[in-house]
């Protein structure tokens, strides 16, 4: 009885040692999201697990509201600084509403990073965007003059003409034109991001520039509807729509052809840079300020800005290859 | 089993069915007490992280703002009528707040103003259901989008921030150790709603209207005043609410507190409130904010997802409205004088 009894307790006391022990090796990272049941963030949610596995010391808590509300969030930060979580990466439903129950979790010690959806600067720690305007704007004419080895006329369909990330992002294509030859900008129009109005612009764009080679629409309303357009005028394969679109509304074009690629960023690729760059802030071996490039595992580094912002990556393209095995995803 | 004796008691005076401990040990409130503690146990059973009281406190927040509103809407259900615009209210009262403090108004003023879109909404829809004589739910559908739609044209896509540092104390500052501003304001009110309610004759005249409004009116109570009063109130707690919650966030954008009106009438429901008038009591909806803030920051603390929190407090409502029904059915013949 007495051998049985020090047996057990025995036991217990190690299993608990044990549990102990890998309670506080391992970190624990939450990923807040929007909401869940998006598959955007379903995707950057594999990419965190993959982030997890490579570091192997790592629990992933995947979590967020059942509707995309500041209020919502705040309770989902709260339970999360209730359970002592090491760091917290989030995509902001509310860029200030967050600040001050964030702030809270960085007195208590956790550390905290956006991506995707930033939070003002005195709510996190870093702010990590997909991509840049620079990337976007350079990726937009490299897609376009990829598949136009001697040049050609190329036209622009944006959203709003008020549009403030399309216009500079439109800026920047122009900036990087001297570096296409032959890629020759016609003329902008606008399709307010509304797909009748797009869809006329862009046959409007056809019939006024009989050489165009390749549309650009840095829109996802824009580029379908110009891809349903020159599939609809029997120019499949003459002219090429490219730009920044989803890879489940683009699948189709890409098959019929009339788009050869795409770009958007890559929501696997975010959450698993968002993880790394978070299991660095936890370990100590890198800080978040100005100016410091934080490593974040096969995406590479970043730097960060004046307001300790940075930009993961080129937008992520998608072709033929790719493309349906995102469209399953967002 | 008596037939003969129970007849000769008047049919309609159920109380007296009862003995006074009887009625405690059957009472709706007993029963979500013993919900409650059953919640609590299970969270301190299921999370290390539970029984902590700065966690506590921070858990309050989950339902001091929501629980505000429920108290006042519960006067209003219980006189046969409902308020869906109470989150609206918030929001425009937080958004007209914002616009003031972006032309330099100081905390008390923000307070005032509101309080005061609170009372001035509540008036609004208090004179179209009483002086009118217009359905509330009709009503304050209607003001439900206008008041957030005010604040839609006010704001757009943007938002205000940048209130004064002083103003962060009424939703993010504590009266003592870990009790909150909010937490007192919780319970300050609950304590108003339940003394009116149950201690006055103002509170006689809720009950009496809702369970037959004509009676009520024809016994001489002024049931437009009442009603419009209570409206009036509702408005008034939004406004509060709508102080608690900017202070909290620090700042307000048109979609503050989307879909807070719901919450707030299950607050009520679950309660103890009956969606059809006559009763209820305020004891029960403070149960049932307790309630529901346990179970959410509970599952916050397994990280179970928010949906499935859904599913638990509806299945908590129906199981708890069903529960008393189901054990009449049981037990019919059981009662006795």
């Amino acid at each position: 009885m007495g051998i049985l009894k020090k047996v057990l307790v025995l036991a217990a006391v190690s299993t608990a040692l044990v549990a102990n022990v890998a309670h506080a090796e391992n970190k624990k990272i939450a990923l807040v999201v929007k909401a869940l049941g998006i598959g955007f963030f379903d995707a950057a949610n594999k990419g965190a697990q993959e982030a997890a596995k490579e570091l192997g010391d790592v629990d992933i808590i995947y979590t967020g509201p059942t509707d995309t509300t500041a209020e919502g969030q705040i309770e989902v930060i709260n339970s999360l600084v209730a359970q002592k979580v090491d760091a917290i990466a989030i995509s902001a439903n509310d860029k200030d509403a967050l600040v001050p129950a964030l702030k809270k979790a960085m007195e208590r010690g956790i550390k905290v990073i956006s991506w995707d959806s930033g939070v003002a600067p005195e709510g996190r720690m870093m702010h990590l965007n997909p991509s840049s305007n620079a990337l976007i704007g350079n990726m937009c004419v490299k897609m376009a003059a990829d598949n136009l080895p001697d040049g050609g006329d190329v036209a622009i369909l944006s959203a709003a003409a008020t549009a403030t990330n399309q216009n500079t992002w439109i800026e920047e294509m122009k900036k990087v034109l001297p570096n296409y030859k032959g890629i020759n900008i016609v003329t902008t129009v606008y399709g307010d991001d509304k797909t009748d109005k797009s869809y006329t612009e862009a046959q409007g764009l056809m019939k006024a520039y009989p050489n165009l080679k390749a549309i650009i629409a840095p829109t996802s309303v824009g580029i379908v509807a110009a891809a349903q357009a020159v599939e609809d005028a029997g120019m499949t394969g003459k002219i090429n729509v490219t730009g920044l679109g989803l890879p489940s509304e683009m699948a189709g074009h890409v098959k019929a052809g009339s788009s050869k690629s795409f770009a958007i960023w890559n929501p696997i690729d975010l959450g698993y840079a968002a993880t790394m760059i978070s299991y660095n802030l936890v370990t100590g071996k890198e800080e978040a300020k100005p100016g410091a490039e934080l490593s974040m595992g096969r995406m590479g580094k970043v730097k960060l800005d004046d307001n300790s912002e940075g930009a993961m990556a080129d937008p992520f393209v998608y072709d033929a290859s790719n493309v349906e095995e995102f469209a399953k995803i967002f | 089993m008596m037939p003969v004796e129970k007849s000769s008691e008047p049919r309609f005076v159920r109380d007296r069915l009862q003995g006074r401990s009887e009625r405690i040990v059957k009472s709706w409130e007993s029963l979500l007490l013993l919900v409650a503690v059953v919640i609590f146990l299970v969270n301190v059973w299921s999370s290390p992280y539970f029984l902590d009281p700065w966690n506590l406190s921070d858990a309050t927040f989950n339902f001091t703002e929501k629980g505000l509103i429920a108290f006042a809407l519960a006067l209003v259900i219980i006189s046969g009528e409902i308020d869906l615009s109470v989150a609206s209210i918030l929001a425009l009262a937080s958004t007209l707040m914002g616009l003031a403090m972006t032309h330099g108004a100081g905390v008390p003023e923000l307070v005032l103003i509101g309080l005061g879109t609170g009372l001035v909404c509540g008036a609004i829809n208090g004179l179209l259901v009483s002086r009118l004589g217009l359905p509330s739910i009709v009503v304050t559908i209607g003001t439900m989008s206008l008041f957030r739609g005010i604040s839609y044209i006010i704001l757009g896509d943007k938002a205000f921030t940048g209130y004064p540092a002083d103003f962060a104390w009424f939703g993010q500052g504590y009266v003592f150790w870990v009790f909150s501003v909010e937490l007192v304001l919780f319970v300050l009110v609950a304590v108003f709603f339940a003394v009116l309610l149950h201690m006055t004759s103002f509170g006689r005249m809720i009950y009496a209207i809702g369970n037959n409004p004509v009676a009520a009116q024809f016994s001489g109570v002024r049931v437009e005043r009442v009603k419009f009063i209570l409206f009036l109130l509702s408005g008034l707690m939004s406004g509060l609410a709508a102080v608690c919650l900017t202070s909290r966030l620090g700042s307000t954008r048109p979609s503050i507190a989307t879909g807070w009106e719901l919450e707030a009438v299950t607050m009520a429901v679950l309660g103890g409130i009956n969606i059809l008038g006559g009763s209820g009591r305020i004891g029960g909806v403070v149960l049932a904010a307790l309630i529901m803030g346990m179970v959410t920051f509970g599952f916050g603390l397994l990280n179970v997802p928010g949906i499935v929190m859904s599913i638990f407090v509806g299945l908590l409502l129906i199981l708890v409205i069903a529960i008393p029904k189901v054990l009449n059915r049981l037990a019919p013949a059981k009662k006795r004088g």
